[in-house]
């Protein structure tokens, strides 16, 4: 995989086909087909699950309010806990990059890289409970010390949560959790920033961080924004984690650091799902459907950023 | 009565086979099959087949715990409990995929046609076989035990009451050195019997300060939430001002409120549970072998705790299948039995049913027969 693009391309010839090149061709296109398929199933069971939930009356969804008074406030929860993950976790993430790929002496490099990709090995049950017992309970001095000097930023609007288990919180949690993902994928895309602009900057006479600005950030540019992408995704589906952590089950609210927190869609669907019934499950699947959806939406849009910057993205 | 008392005898004597090993098995076995001559033929010798139950997970440890006191003495039966929660299970009970329900209320109108009809257009049996006290913890430095009113209570999580050295609490807590700590009530964020029960003590003690309807998820919008009982007793002992409901005996090293119950303040002992079932009303217009009760949350008794979760087993008098009425009847004799319940009180760390409820429940499982 280099940048470079082969100058002419190879002429063509009558091309030689072997059973092995049909059977190849024949399971990877059943592989594509399939998960077209398995994708159109999930989406038919949510809809014909979620179908009594949409034509039920209000007053017979849980909280008898109806199903956008019941889902509003979810998605506000889920969008905020993603959003605050990604607006800490893609500097630190870019910056975990450049420094393996740039600056770290070369063994260094290779154990930082280790270390971080580890980060996405642990699963999210032991994230949950570290945020719990570890995090949660040092992050109560910031609470308090945002309500009493931030409070009339909306996010910060208090009173401060006495145990720090809050969408601030949950937040920063989430953000170590997708970390890895964005640093893997910007690491990978900046060490392909082409030698030639690299030396070329270097050569007229660019420091190490004016090399960075010129060649590899405006190279890599598409392939960190496809990597938040796919780090918000797993934000916005995070279950247990944030199912441990936050205290939820509070109506619409920006504040971010109340014991009144929005839960998030995936983690309401963990908490309330073992004893709903009836209407109450179709409720919590069209909640699913919505997360579905904007899943959907967030990784068409990371799609079409990156094949907007196709020539520049390292992810071709 | 004579029948019954033969019966428990022989649930016992089964039960405390489980501990021996095979020698005891024959022994066991000719107990078993005296008994079923005695009730009918609805107990044979030896049982096989399957026994499936879901529903409440409340009772979960203490369903292991007859699960394994059970099976010890039938191994042969496959048993399941499938803790979906008391909804589900009372609904696989009537769709007749589970043979007997667990549930943290009682069948509503509906729901005890649709059982009926499950049943072979008999009876339905509703036992209060699991129950269980539910303390308000608290964690606050220097402070082991207070004595709160329903009202206190009630402000308290309602989030009038603010401090803890609030005068209300004070006013019934003369002894205690109470600090200024800001109260952080905690609820669960799940759905549970737990909080259905202890809602409904507060809105039938307190209905002053507590205006909003029972409901197994919390009704109040906001507030410290975590979830489980693990998970709410979890970030009270981690949080100086904390307070929650939980199961009695998950206390632990938090502290634990007396409740005012007539002119006395009561602690959440199982005895003091199990005496308030026993003297709660029965639920009126339900059939004879029918003791689902209304929990008397108001009772001034001495020695009554009104805060209890009260959790039942529901299932047939009449099954269309030899194989389960005897399954489920074997399996009932020894829940009811002192054995069975003592043994889900190590487990569980619920209360003992107390022994008129015993009789009471013996009459429903010894009438438990084949339909037809």
């Amino acid at each position: 995989m280099t940048a470079t693009k082969a100058p002419t391309e190879p002429p063509v010839q009558r091309t030689v086909r072997r059973p092995g090149d049909r059977i190849f061709a024949g399971s990877a296109k059943g592989s594509g087909i399939f998960i077209l398929i398995v994708l159109a199933g999930v989406a038919a069971f949510l809809i014909s699950e979620a179908l009594p939930a949409l034509t039920a009356p209000a007053d017979e969804i849980p909280g008898g309010e109806g199903l956008t008074a019941y889902i509003a406030p979810l998605i506000l929860g889920t969008l905020l806990g993603a959003v605050l993950a990604l607006i800490v976790a893609t500097p630190l993430a870019v910056g975990i990059a450049l420094f393996i790929t740039y600056y770290a002496p070369r063994r260094v490099a290779a154990v930082l890289g280790y270390v971080v990709d580890l980060l996405a090995a642990i699963p999210s049950v032991v994230y949950g409970f570290w945020g719990l017992a570890v995090v949660a309970p040092r992050m109560v001095p910031f609470h308090e010390w945002a309500a009493d000097n931030l409070s009339f930023l909306p996010f910060f609007a208090g009173p401060a949560s006495t145990s720090g288990r809050t969408m601030f919180t949950v937040g920063l949690v989430l953000a170590v959790m997708i970390l890895p993902i964005i640093s893997a994928i910007s690491r990978e895309v900046f060490s392909q920033a082409p030698a030639l602009h690299r030396e070329a900057a270097l050569a007229l006479g660019a420091t190490r961080w004016e090399m960075i600005r010129m060649a590899v950030l405006p190279y890599g540019k598409s392939g960190v924004i496809a990597g938040a992408m796919l780090g918000l995704g797993r934000a916005l589906g995070e279950t247990m984690a944030v199912a441990i952590i936050l205290s939820g089950g509070a109506g619409a609210t920006l504040n971010l650091i109340s014991n009144s927190n929005p839960s998030t869609i995936a983690s309401n669907i963990a908490l309330r799902f073992p004893e709903a019934t009836g209407l109450g499950v179709n409720t919590l699947i069209a909640s699913g459907l919505v997360l579905f959806v904007i899943t959907l939406v967030v990784n068409m849009l990371a799609r079409w950023v990156v094949n907007r910057r196709a020539d520049f993205s390292g992810a071709n | 009565m004579k029948l019954s008392t033969k019966t428990r005898a022989a649930g016992v004597t089964a039960a405390l086979a489980t501990s021996l090993v095979l020698s005891a098995c024959g022994a066991s076995n000719e107990e078993t099959s005296d008994t079923g001559s005695g009730g009918g033929d609805s107990t044979a010798a030896e049982l096989s087949g399957s026994l499936v139950g879901a529903g409440a997970s409340s009772q979960q440890s203490a369903m292991e715990a007859w699960q394994a006191g059970f099976q010890g003495v039938y191994p042969d039966v496959q048993f399941s409990y499938d803790p979906a929660g008391s909804g589900a299970g009372r609904e696989q009970f009537i769709e007749g995929r589970a043979d007997f329900a667990g549930s943290d209320a009682a069948l509503d109108e509906e729901e005890l046609t649709a059982a009926s009809e499950r049943c072979a257009g008999g009876e339905v049996f509703e036992l209060p076989n699991y129950i269980s006290p539910i303390a308000v913890l608290f964690n606050l430095e220097g402070v082991d035990s207070l004595n709160l009113t329903p009202a206190t209570i009630a402000g308290i999580f309602a989030g009038t009451i603010t401090t803890w050295n609030d005068p209300a609490i004070a006013a019934d807590n003369p002894d205690a050195t109470l600090p200024s700590t800001a109260i952080t009530p905690v609820h669960r964020a799940d759905d549970s019997g737990t909080t259905d029960n202890f809602t409904d003590y507060l809105f039938q003690a307190a209905p002053d300060v507590w205006t909003s309807e029972p409901d197994g998820v919390w009704p109040l919008e906001g507030g410290e939430s975590a979830q489980g009982t693990s998970g709410v007793v979890e970030v009270v002992t981690s949080t100086d001002g904390a307070v929650t409901y939980a199961d009695a005996s998950r206390a632990g090293e938090l502290g634990v409120a007396s409740v005012a119950v007539g002119g006395e303040f009561a602690a959440p002992t199982p005895e003091a549970a199990a005496a308030v079932v026993e003297n709660s009303p029965a639920v009126e217009g339900r059939g004879e072998y029918d003791f689902a009760i209304e929990v008397n949350r108001l009772t001034e008794g001495s020695g009554e705790y009104p805060i209890v979760l009260v959790s039942y087993h529901v299932g047939c008098i009449e099954y269309d299948d030899k194989e389960k009425a005897d399954n489920v009847k074997a399996f009932m004799n020894y829940v009811i039995s002192a054995d069975g319940q003592a043994t889900a009180a190590e487990n569980a760390g619920n209360a003992e049913i107390s022994d008129s409820l015993r009789e009471q429940a013996q009459t429903a499982v010894d009438a438990i027969t084949t339909a037809g």
